[in-house]
């Protein structure tokens, strides 16, 4: 009879490890992915995230959290970072920072909000602004297993400039493996725009997620007020809370 | 540090990295049964509140505070009156 | 012990330089940051009351109508959070505690210690004579409105000597207690007394 080995004798402490830049991608005006070598880096699983900490020359130190946006499946960690206005570590990794650049990386943690092809679907995923993150490492590590996993995102974005991902969504999508990617765009469109033009609320989620009958596994990430409406609006919907997981980013998350 | 403009609330899986440095394995999956109103919830899925001050965990059935901790230069208080027992499933 | 690695070009937000009315490791702040050990309680005048209490014992206690018929005072205050942020010139109205001992006929305070006590089970433990002679007041009114619920709303306690969260916000009751005993951030390594201009952020400074 096989036995599962389940290493209980030494849980692996977490340590702070030491991130170098390899690569910046301009994601939007705002929003920036670093490539990263992490030396030692575990592997992680398609929702965790990381906390960064910087240091300054005289030793002053700051710290914030960020999801891993790559997918394990994925030789480098990467992150994505949005700018935020009088952020004092996100307006350092999302303006300042350079390939050779260095700072410490704890983790992966948080295997609560996690999902990985062998959870099954479907997945629904509904992310607001920076909040595509944990998500995309979802979509990632579902695209590199080639899994056909039914899946829908649901992404809510202000305006077409600030889509996160948007070509590669276009790219996973046009692959017909059972993933659609429906956006919205909050404050404005462009000219011959198709896609959702208002905030989430409880009708486009009936009418863009899964049947609750299918009862999807739910991912929620993004500002804490969205992911609080569509939270509410899914259980009205008729979805069970313990499938809906939420990350919410508050005023000192990334 | 930022400041916030709304209080800050966030989900217990946010605080992993602080839960860390005190068990040591991940708990963000770890049951714990609230004293108050008896529902179970997974660390992860509890509302944090207190912002920089400390973690609050409180259950979402009833609010009531599950767990409390804060990070002083000296050490890591934690307090657990609000649920007393914590179930830490091992994972493969 | 390996040093982290310096992130190059990283300054980071660093305290103002302390003057006479900056406390040392502060910096000012032009906006009013909301930190909630909970969600913001929905106000409710009709059934709040506050109450002094003698152990378990009612001394006095007012509906919202009596309260706002006490003598009012206006006192303008620096503030100073112990997260590092400081707010200079912050205008407050109110009922003093010394208002609210004479209204209940206290001549003396029971004992030396209180435990003041707000909704969602927030406590923080002050000695009664930082509570007197206009050093503290029950605060209705901040800048001229109505208390903001996040800020504290209908009603918080003004201790502006101490560091911000014994200025417990949507407050109660005064609990006298016969021996100084920690509150709620107290009880988690904060500081018994925390006075910012000897930087007791935590026990033990």
């Amino acid at each position: 009879m096989p036995e599962t080995e389940i290493d209980t004798s030494t849980p692996r402490r977490l340590t702070w490890r030491v991130a170098e830049v390899s690569g910046v991608i301009d994601e939007t005006p705002r929003v920036k992915s670093l490539v990263l070598n992490v030396a030692g880096w575990p592997s992680h699983r398609p929702g965790q995230h990381v906390d960064v900490r910087l240091t300054a020359e005289d030793g002053y130190q700051a710290q914030r959290s960020y999801s891993v946006a790559s997918a394990p499946e994925c030789a480098h960690v990467m992150l994505t970072v949005e700018r935020i206005a009088g952020g004092e570590v996100s307006s350092y990794l999302a303006s300042d920072v350079q390939p050779g650049d260095k700072f410490e990386l704890r983790g992966p943690i948080g295997g609560y909000f996690v999902w990985t092809v062998a959870i099954g679907g479907p997945l629904f995923l509904v992310a607001g602004g920076s909040g595509i993150a944990p998500l995309m490492a979802m979509l990632r590590h579902r695209a590199a297993l080639k899994s056909t996993i039914p899946a829908v995102l649901l992404y809510s974005s202000r305006t077409f400039e600030d889509i996160i991902y948007r070509e590669e969504l276009d790219r996973l999508a046009a692959r017909a493996d059972g993933l659609e990617v429906v956006h919205t765009l909050t404050r404005r469109q462009p000219a011959g725009w198709t896609g959702g033009a208002r905030r989430i609320d409880r009708k486009m989620l009936a009418s863009v997620g899964p049947s609750p009958k299918d009862k999807p596994k739910i991912f929620i990430c993004g500002p804490t007020s969205l992911v609080e409406s569509v939270a509410d609006s899914l259980l009205d919907v008729g979805h069970v809370r313990q499938l809906i997981k939420t990350e919410r980013f508050g005023p000192t998350g990334a | 540090m930022d400041q916030p403009k709304e209080a800050c609330v966030l989900d217990g899986n946010a605080v992993a990295g602080l839960l860390c440095e005190l068990f040591a394995r991940d708990v963000t999956t770890a049951e714990v049964r609230c004293s108050a109103c008896g529902v179970v919830s997974e660390i992860g899925g509890t509302r944090v509140y207190g912002g920089i001050m400390g973690a609050i965990f409180r259950c979402t059935h009833c609010g009531s505070i599950v767990m409390r901790l804060v990070r002083t230069p000296a050490g890591t208080w934690f307090d657990m009156r609000g649920s007393r027992r914590l179930f830490a499933r091992y994972e493969p | 012990m390996t040093q982290p690695p310096i992130s190059r070009g990283f300054r980071g937000r660093r305290p103002d330089r302390p003057t006479d009315r900056l406390p040392p490791g502060q910096h000012l702040t032009g906006d009013f940051p909301v930190l909630s050990a909970g969600p913001t309680p929905e106000a409710d005048l009709a059934n709040w009351s506050f109450a002094l209490c003698d152990g378990d014992r009612v001394l006095a206690d007012w509906n919202w109508a009596d309260f706002e018929d006490l003598t009012q005072t206006r006192v303008k205050v620096d503030i100073h959070c112990v997260t590092t942020w400081s707010k200079l010139d912050t205008h407050w109205q109110g009922v003093t505690i010394d208002t609210l001992f004479a209204a209940a006929g206290l001549s003396e305070p029971p004992s030396p210690f209180a435990m003041i006590h707000s909704d969602g089970d927030y406590s923080t433990n002050i000695p009664v004579e930082d509570l007197i002679e206009g050093k503290a007041m029950v605060a209705t009114r901040y800048e001229d409105e109505p208390l903001a619920p996040e800020h504290g709303g209908p009603a918080r306690l003004l201790v502006p000597h101490l560091y911000f969260w014994k200025s417990a916000k949507w407050v109660r009751r005064l609990q006298f207690i016969p021996h100084d005993q920690p509150g709620f951030w107290e009880e988690l390594g904060y500081h018994m007394y925390g006075d910012p201009w000897r930087e007791q952020r935590y026990a033990g400074d």
